[in-house]
């Protein structure tokens, strides 16, 4: 908090809702972020760019503080929150979707959905998330596990929206979906924007990236080596072909 | 207070000595192996000393403790492999041998033979069972096989029941040397402890002891390497087993006596925290531990209950705050492993 | 007098029915036993100590307080949750991110504890506890005479049982144990305060192991080795079983039972082993257990 790059974002305007900044992550003895540093507006969606194994899962999980080894700083609506177990970050108001999705096998769609307490006023409620998903109120009664994977997806979101987070961490959403889904999840994730919450998106993929995001952060070996902004993709394809060695 | 769901995911029979940055160093090292040497030329001397300042029968009992230990933890240490029943084989092989030297007159050392004979079967049955399940399951596996052989001792006519075989006589070691002294027969129990720790260590360092240490560390590493991990463990499991014989009927000849004392499990309780305080995987471990608890019951044993009760406090403190036991701690120290 | 297979109905009804209670007993603590591993991944060794506190707190309780049998099935629970609660903030909880093993060791110390405190109070041989007035007698059937305090520990425990089901497997509070008995670092990451389900779930797993102790008090004597023989052949029951379902927990409890009574009517030398005997053949067979997921 007491540090002015976090306090005032790049574009001068007000706050970030969240600023990261020296972030350090660890599995045990290894060292796998190295300074990580970046913002995220109010209703902005960033996404978080990078090859294999750059550390962008483990960002999202020091964010959350499911990853135990982690220091520096990440403040969430001014709040620093690197020292909070897990449970108290959410409950200030941030949502993940984690990568491998997190569907419980012992649970059914409904209890699987209902399962994130709401730790804020302002949630979806069951009629609108039925309404964005409508697959899920037809397999409410199935076990969470039963679903396809993309159905897996939309739940693993869904069950983030009931809770009234304000920022959601959303890890390769469209990882192994058919395009049909991709692009389904692509226009929920462009309504969410729509409707005010901000995303951190994880990708790999900068095509689907780039009709959702605003701003792109590349990650390369657990530092940001660049930003850039969606406008600007186009013109830096090739520096990102590099970054990504597609 | 994080939970994290690490410890599901944790491997269950690797970690118990741990592989951190804490765990007790390995001898892998020349170096290592040359301050083995020392150590147990230490032990070889220390044997030959201690008769003339301790009873020679507190002696022999902590010798076939600490045995009964060496075989456990070579199990636990090497084959990863925490047994919760090995009072089965220690006991058995004490009716084994005090049955045959009292009631079929053999010779003692073919008496303790022939415990180590039963105990080795007896382990054949129990690990090949056991070995199917990991962990604790494992663990719960031996105990209640373990309790079987306690009903059955309880119940068969030759163990003699609530009462035991007593009066076993002691005999004359190859028909000649009359061990009724029990300095003569210090010198026996001696040479067998000697030779049983000699055992485990070879046994540690051959190739068979790197392939264990492979599949504790990472098992299917090991399958994926070809190695039938299962022939290895229920190898293992063998080995300790006929040590903790070898342990068990070496008492019965000392003590004269083989009782249901010995198949209880509270005696598996007893082997276990006799590791667990002289070290875990620590090779000389089991002598330091053996010590300890053999002479804090002898101490205690007039205090009656109060003898659970320690021990039960003394598991609880060695799991919090004492894990690599004093052994671990000394190796530590000293920055040798031992 | 009537027979069936040869042997007389009374003995044959009789022994069913003390098989059933020991399923009973069987039945409530490998179940506490599941629950407590599945959240904590810990074999609670302290299961058989604590199902013994339990019939002393009852026996405690109506000789120094006066307080009968109906109190002591609440309050004794209640008393060796608390006291749960106690091991799991001040022991368990430094456990977690070793091996489960180490939590196998210490519960072991702490049932050694448990057990030689009772005993240096209480000494080794047992102590009556009568049966409530309400559930003296008994009713003469057809084919047997049935005690009825025999007959309301079978329902007792069985709806207790039920119970606990129903309560896992249809509740909020129970979909928060299921998920984080499947991973509970995303538990945590939703908000939910996983450490205090770590501690509840501790507390009701010993409160069935306690209540399982005052169900038990009028049928044997209160002693302070009762659990040390009983948690073995639990662990038995629960390799058996395998740790995996809630309802496989309480079908393979009360089965056991019943097969200990009819060996007790056919082969008595053999009924003490017969659950070891079908464990072996379980890991023959089917090593994951009857209801085990295989690992
Ligand atoms: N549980 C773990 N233990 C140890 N190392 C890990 C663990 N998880 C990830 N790593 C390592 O940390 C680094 C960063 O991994 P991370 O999962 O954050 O990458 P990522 O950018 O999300 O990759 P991907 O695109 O494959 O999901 C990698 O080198 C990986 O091998
Ligand atoms: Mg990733």
């Amino acid at each position: 908090m007491g540090d002015p790059a976090a306090s005032v974002s790049p574009a001068g305007t007000a706050a970030p809702l969240l600023a990261v900044d020296r972030l350090e992550g660890w599995y045990g003895e290894s060292h796998v972020l190295h300074g990580m540093a970046f913002d995220v507006r109010e209703g902005e969606v960033v996404t978080l760019l990078g090859r294999n194994g750059a550390g962008k899962t483990t960002t999202l999980k020091a964010i959350v503080g499911m990853l135990e080894k982690r220091r520096g700083s990440v403040v969430f609506e001014g709040v620093e929150t690197i020292g909070l177990p897990s449970r108290k970050i959410a409950r200030r108001g941030l949502g993940y979707v984690p990568e491998e999705r997190g569907v419980f096998a012992s649970l059914n769609v409904y209890e699987n959905l209902m399962l994130p307490p709401v730790v804020r006023p302002g949630g979806m409620s069951l009629e609108a998330i039925y309404q964005l998903f409508p697959n899920l109120k037809e397999r409410s009664t199935s076990q969470g596990t039963k679903l396809s994977g993309g159905e897996q997806q939309m739940l693993a979101i869904a069950r983030i929206l009931r809770t009234g987070a304000k920022l959601i961490l959303l890890d390769e959403p469209t990882e192994g979906l058919a395009p049909v889904i991709v692009q389904q999840i692509g226009e929920t994730i462009r309504r969410l924007k729509a409707d005010g919450y901000t995303i951190v998106l994880v990708e790999q993929n900068f095509r689907f990236a780039q009709t959702v995001a605003d701003r792109h952060v590349v990650i390369e070996l657990g530092r940001v080596v660049d930003e850039i902004p969606n406008e600007a993709l186009e013109a830096n394809l090739e520096k990102l072909h590099a970054y990504l060695g597609v | 207070m994080s939970v994290t769901a690490e410890p599901a995911v944790m491997t269950e029979t690797a970690e118990t000595q741990g592989s951190g940055p804490d765990a007790p160093i390995r001898p892998e090292s020349r170096d290592a192996k040359r301050f083995h040497r020392y150590v147990m030329f230490a032990i070889a001397v220390a044997l030959v000393l201690l008769p003339f300042g301790l009873y020679p029968i507190f002696v022999m009992k902590v010798l076939c403790f600490a045995l009964f230990g060496l075989a456990f933890n070579l199990l636990l240490g090497y084959g990863g492999l925490l047994s919760f029943g090995h009072a089965a084989f220690f006991g058995v092989a004490g009716y084994v041998s005090a049955h045959a030297a009292k009631v079929w007159g053999l010779n003692p050392e073919f008496a303790i033979l022939g415990g180590v004979a039963a105990a080795a079967a007896l382990g054949l049955c129990i690990g090949a069972l056991a070995i199917r399940r990991q962990g604790i399951y494992f663990a719960m596996i031996t105990l209640a096989l373990a309790q079987m052989v306690y009903f059955f001792s309880l119940q068969a006519k030759f163990t003699g029941g609530e009462d035991g075989i007593q009066g076993v006589p002691r005999g004359r070691l190859f028909g000649v040397i009359d061990l009724q002294d029990d300095r003569v027969l210090y010198v026996l129990v001696a040479v067998i402890f000697m030779a049983g720790l000699l055992m485990i260590y070879r046994i540690i360092h051959s190739p068979f002891g790197q392939v264990l240490k492979a599949i504790r560390d990472n098992e299917p590493r090991a399958v994926s390497l070809g190695y039938r991990v299962n022939r290895y463990k229920l190898a293992v499991f063998v080995l300790s087993a006929a040590l903790a014989g070898l342990a068990g009927g070496t008492k019965a000849i000392v003590f004269q006596l083989a009782s249901l004392t010995d198949v209880h499990w509270s005696m598996s309780g007893e082997v276990i925290l006799i590791t667990l305080v002289g070290g875990m995987g620590a090779i000389f471990g089991p002598i330091a531990g053996a010590f300890v608890i053999v002479a804090m019951e002898s101490y205690l044993a007039p205090f009656g209950a109060w003898v659970t009760i320690i021990q039960g406090a003394v598991f609880v403190v060695c799991v919090l705050l004492f894990r690599d036991g004093v052994v671990g701690v000394l190796s530590r120290l000293l920055k040798r492993p031992l | 007098m009537t027979t069936l297979f040869g042997f007389p109905t009374q003995a044959l009804f009789g022994q069913l029915l003390l098989g059933l209670i020991n399923g009973s007993f069987y039945a409530l603590l490998s179940l506490g036993l599941a629950i407590i591993f599945g959240l904590l991944n810990i074999i609670n060794f302290a299961h058989g100590a604590l199902y013994m506190a339990g019939a002393f707190v009852a026996w405690i309780l109506l000789n120094h307080l006066g307080l009968g049998y109906w109190w002591s099935l609440l309050l004794a629970p209640v008393a060796v949750a608390l006291f749960g609660v106690l091991i799991e903030r001040t022991l368990l909880s430094r456990l977690y991110k070793l091996d489960h093993l180490y939590g196998l060791l210490l519960t072991f110390g702490l049932a050694l504890i448990i057990q030689g405190m009772f005993r240096l109070q209480f000494g080794v041989s047992g102590l009556p506890y009568a049966v409530p007035a309400e559930l003296a007698g008994g009713t003469r059937l057809p084919f047997m005479y049935l005690p009825t305090y025999r007959g309301w520990v079978v329902v007792a425990s069985l709806a207790v049982c039920l119970t606990t089901w129903l309560l896992i497997e249809k509740t909020k509070l129970g979909a928060y144990l299921r998920a984080a008995t499947e991973n509970p670092a995303l538990v945590q990451t939703f908000g939910v305060n996983v450490p205090l389900l770590l501690t509840v779930t501790y507390a009701f797993g010993v409160g069935l192991a306690a209540l399982a102790g005052v169900l038990a008090a009028p049928i044997y004597t209160v002693s302070p080795m009762m659990g040390a023989d009983i948690i073995i052949v639990v662990f038995a029951v629960v390799v058996i079983g395998g740790m995996g379902s809630i309802m496989g927990s309480i079908v393979t409890g009360f089965g056991l039972g019943l097969v200990e009574g009819l060996t007790k009517v056919f082969y008595p030398q053999g009924s003490t082993t017969v659950i070891f005997v079908i464990m072996a053949i379980v890991l023959l067979t089917k090593p994951a257990g009857l209801f085990g997921r295989s690992s």
